[in-house]
């Protein structure tokens, strides 16, 4: 890329974004590599972003092919069969980002990620991961924090208007702003393991039982061995049945993961572009906070964002 | 109408490095039809406040969608929407706020406290006159409680003399500005009473040896870069670089050298354009002189440059987060969901935590002059302001008017239309230039005045009170306007604005059908959230029930868990 200093062309082409946040801020996004798994709406939002933005390089690993459901939301996607036949979703989405950003270096890579190794992982920086199995997610987690360098860890899922966001960022430090100067902090944040056993009990009152509702979906679909989102409204029944088995076992009132969430968050597969837009955004904002888990939902009420805080 | 530029590529992502200079109208339609080929989009590369675009084109949709980047062409599109009875999505993002600022004259002329004020300076007033109109009113020679201004020995300093060489011009000038009109605001004892006195500075001080010629040559044509530009024939490479007072005077001069010898022609009709680099150092070598005279901190080019040209500073994901909200408010204005439209204000820590906080749409402003029929009062000096003030200092940058019609009760003192006669049209143009005592209809001290756009269905009475005086300083318009609400609060401090975006005049309409949502993306400081932007979601209720808990706790240090979402209202959106 280039030396220390931005090129002509970066200051030109990134100047609204250093007025944001500084050119030392894009010396070092211009440096980082991201790795990215699952190249669906809300992944190709952020990948858009992240690309735009400047960042060094760009790894996206989806060898599923084209379906009426990526094409519904997956703007990278030419809606030409022609074009796209033959071509994995990850080919398909990085010829559509190279054209945001010829400085950008984005490719692609084959294979199962839960199958490769810590080296593999040692490349990056970034590591979000969307479409993934509870196995799946914790598995590349614990990958990244074996590594001596630190590999921040998210993962992003969307289902119907809802979405949800886990950060990982191991040990993390950060200046904070007082009165009278800056003091440096350190944070400690929990694997995705960690966070997710973390007792119900001690979690409520103030929890959106919208993250609830994601546990039981993600326990009931590792539990019968699905891929993620492979569910239906057949299954409600047994998603109820294990939500009251939950509940009990976390002495957690039933009433606080009502059964209209888990219908619609069994039924609504397809994402949703506006949503999309919204978590893929935040996903690029979310580098630097207390939080690890955010969920988000939107209904015709009000936007809705969560924090589980540290 | 806005075409395509480079900076515009890092967020703006339906257009590449080869659609720069074309309109952005016609390549976004082309872009979106690549992914979506079956939708209809008609593009206008046009400017929305001309008059093809009237209430019957408007009446044409369900929904409006605005991305508009000036006061100005929101409210017109916002009266517009109103005549026509069609919803209207309003956005915007960081920057808009800060842009309805003018300065007191005596500040830009003579009593400077902040880079801004040398900026606006160097810009509107130095650079103006040296490449701009000769003959526009010109305050550089202004001094406090000085009004002489356009002697002509004055005017014949900035003149470049026939056979003079142009380093010595430049010299001239600077000793001129920066050492002799300084040295003549300093005589006068009672402006510095309690303010620290500037300093004269002479170019034969900072600079004593005359800036030898690049490559030799008279006219550097090789190296198309070198005369383009005055920091690259210095060799100054890092725009983020603040330069000392030295290399500040020696762009001064490289710079005035390069316009006068390369750019000759466009001397006398340039105005400033921050995407004209020469242009750029100049304003800002300028404004760090002055500034380094005034005692205060010097800037670098990059910060300059985004002060003089307004530069609003923006990135791909909170656009992103905007835009999508925009769609969801869009679709529920769409299937007529009057009862959950919703203002989100997207809040910005600089701890980067987000939080999206819903808020119930504001009611009906009883003072705004829109949606109410309270008259509004001018305080104004009728026997020394001309109309021609009063049109541009308020029916036009106050109400926002585009094409209006003053009358006086059956009288009609000035008008703007297509289909006006020559004698009409000088009749105006005389009218104009009377003070408004002296006008065929004579407006004063208890005059009512009508203020009509008939484009923007908009009509607004004015009650006017003769005043004598007038603060210079607090009101340099010499006119107090009262009963006009702002279309945004003042902003008292960069970092913390308060949530009242949308409080007055941006109100919601009292027709049935119509709702305005804003939805705005802010920056607060960090630590505990102003009081401002607190919200009780019941606060702002019409009467009608609100469903959601109101238990929003905004404080930053709060470790906490938050819950805002509503259970009961589990609807498909």
């Amino acid at each position: 890329m280039n030396g220390e200093e931005l090129t002509e062309q970066e200051t030109a082409l990134y100047d609204r974004q250093i007025r944001v946040w500084g050119a030392d801020a894009q010396r070092r996004l211009s440096k980082s590599h991201i790795l990215v798994y699952g190249m669906k709406g809300t992944i190709a939002e952020f990948c858009k972003n992240i690309v735009l933005a400047g960042v060094g390089s760009l790894t996206l690993v989806d060898d599923r092919d084209v379906s009426e459901e990526a094409l519904s939301a997956n703007f990278l996607i030419p809606p030409d069969e022609s074009v796209c036949r033959g071509k994995t979703l990850a080919e398909l989405c990085c010829d559509s980002l190279r054209e945001f950003n010829p400085m950008v270096r984005v490719s692609v890579e084959k294979g199962d990620l839960a199958s490769l190794g810590a080296e593999f992982f040692d490349k990056f920086d970034v590591v979000v991961i969307s479409c993934c199995s509870l196995a799946t997610k914790k598995l590349i987690n614990e990958k990244c924090r074996k590594l001596s360098k630190r590999v921040s860890f998210y993962t992003v899922d969307c289902r119907d208007c809802c979405g949800e966001i886990f950060v990982d960022l191991q040990k993390y430090n950060y200046a904070k702003k007082k009165t009278d100067g800056t003091t440096e902090s350190e944070l400690q944040y929990p694997s995705f393991q960690e966070a997710i056993s973390v007792p119900w009990k001690s979690l409520r009152p103030k929890v959106s039982k919208l993250y609830f509702a994601m546990r039981v979906i993600e326990r009931f679909e590792e539990a019968e061995k699905r891929k993620p989102r492979e569910i239906s409204i057949e299954d409600l029944p047994a998603v109820l049945k294990l939500k009251k088995e939950l509940c009990e076992e976390q002495s957690l009132n039933e009433s606080h993961i009502p059964d209209t969430l888990l219908e619609r968050l069994v039924m609504g597969a397809k994402e949703f572009p506006p949503v999309c837009a919204i978590i893929g955004g935040t996903l690029g904002q979310v580098n630097s906070s207390s939080v690890y888990f955010l969920v988000f939902f939107f209904n015709v009420r009000q936007p809705s964002l969560i924090y589980v805080e540290h | 109408m806005d075409t395509i530029e480079v900076s515009n590529l890092n967020r703006q992502f339906l257009f590449r490095q080869s659609h720069v200079g074309q309109s952005k109208a016609k390549v976004a339609r082309d872009a979106v039809l690549r992914f979506r080929p079956h939708i209809s989009i008609t593009p206008y590369h046009a400017n929305v406040k001309d008059s093809n675009f009237n209430v019957d084109f408007f009446k044409q949709f369900n929904v409006i969608l605005n991305g508009l980047d000036n006061l100005d062409a929101r409210r017109h599109v916002n009266r517009l929407c109103l005549a026509a009875e069609v919803p209207l999505v309003e956005s915007g993002t960081t920057g808009f706020l800060g842009q309805v600022t003018t300065y007191p004259v005596c500040t830009i002329t003579s009593t400077p406290s902040k880079f801004v004020h040398c900026v606006v300076w160097a810009k509107d007033l130095l650079f103006a006159k040296l490449f701009g109109d000769k003959n526009q009113d010109n305050d550089l020679n202004v001094r406090s409680n000085d009004a002489a201004r356009s002697s002509k020995n004055v005017d014949d300093v900035f003149e470049w003399g026939e056979n003079e060489d142009i380093e010595q011009y430049g010299r001239r000038i600077y000793d001129h500005v920066f050492g002799y009109n300084i040295e003549q605001a300093l005589s006068n004892e009672e402006t510095w009473k309690n303010r620290n006195k500037p300093r004269p500075i002479y170019c034969r001080d900072v600079l004593p040896d005359i800036m030898t010629q690049r490559n030799g040559n008279n006219v550097d044509k090789t190296d198309d870069l070198s005369s383009a530009s005055a920091m690259a024939s210095l060799g100054l490479k890092n725009p983020q670089d603040i330069w000392c007072l030295m290399e500040n005077t020696k762009v001064f001069i490289e710079a005035l050298k390069l316009f006068f010898t390369n750019r000759r022609k466009e001397i006398g009709n340039l105005s400033f354009d921050k995407d004209d680099l020469l242009a750029v150092e100049f304003v800002t070598a300028a404004a760090n002189i002055r500034a380094a005279s005034f005692n205060i901190p010097l800037q670098s080019l990059f910060e300059a440059k985004g002060i003089a040209g307004n530069i609003v500073h923006a990135v791909a994901t909170t656009n992103a987060i905007v835009a999508g909200l925009i769609v969801i408010e869009a679709i529920k204005v769409l299937k007529k969901d009057t009862e959950s439209y919703r203002m989100t204000y997207c809040l910005e820590h600089p701890s980067k935590k987000m939080l999206l906080m819903p808020v119930e749409p504001f009611e009906p402003n009883k003072s705004c002059c829109v949606c109410s029929e309270t008259p509004l009062s001018l305080e104004i000096n009728t026997h020394r302001s001309k109309l021609r003030d009063f049109v541009e200092k308020i029916v036009k940058a106050k109400l926002g008017m585009n094409s209006p019609l003053i009358m006086h009760a059956t009288a009609l003192l000035y008008e703007v239309g297509d289909d006006l006669e020559e004698d009409e049209i000088a009749n105006y143009n005389a009218n104009l230039e009377k003070v408004l005592s002296e006008l065929p209809s004579p407006v004063t001290g208890g005059t009512m005045l009508t203020v009509e756009d008939l484009q923007q269905e908009f009509t607004c009475n004015i009650h006017i009170k003769h005043r004598e005086e007038f603060d210079e300083e607090k009101e340099p318009d010499g006119m107090v306007l009262s009963g006009w609400t702002q279309a945004l609060p003042e902003k008292k401090d960069a970092k913390t604005s308060n949530g009242n975006g949308a409080s007055t005049s941006k109100s919601l309409p009292t027709k049935p059908g119509n709702t305005e949502i804003d939805i705005e993306v802010k920056e607060i400081s960090d630590g505990t959230v102003s009081p401002g932007t607190k919200r009780k979601l019941s606060e702002f209720s019409d009467g009608s029930p609100v469903d959601h808990s109101s238990d929003v706790d905004e404080t930053r240090n709060n470790k906490k868990i938050q819950n805002h979402d509503d259970e009961d209202e589990l609807v498909m959106l």
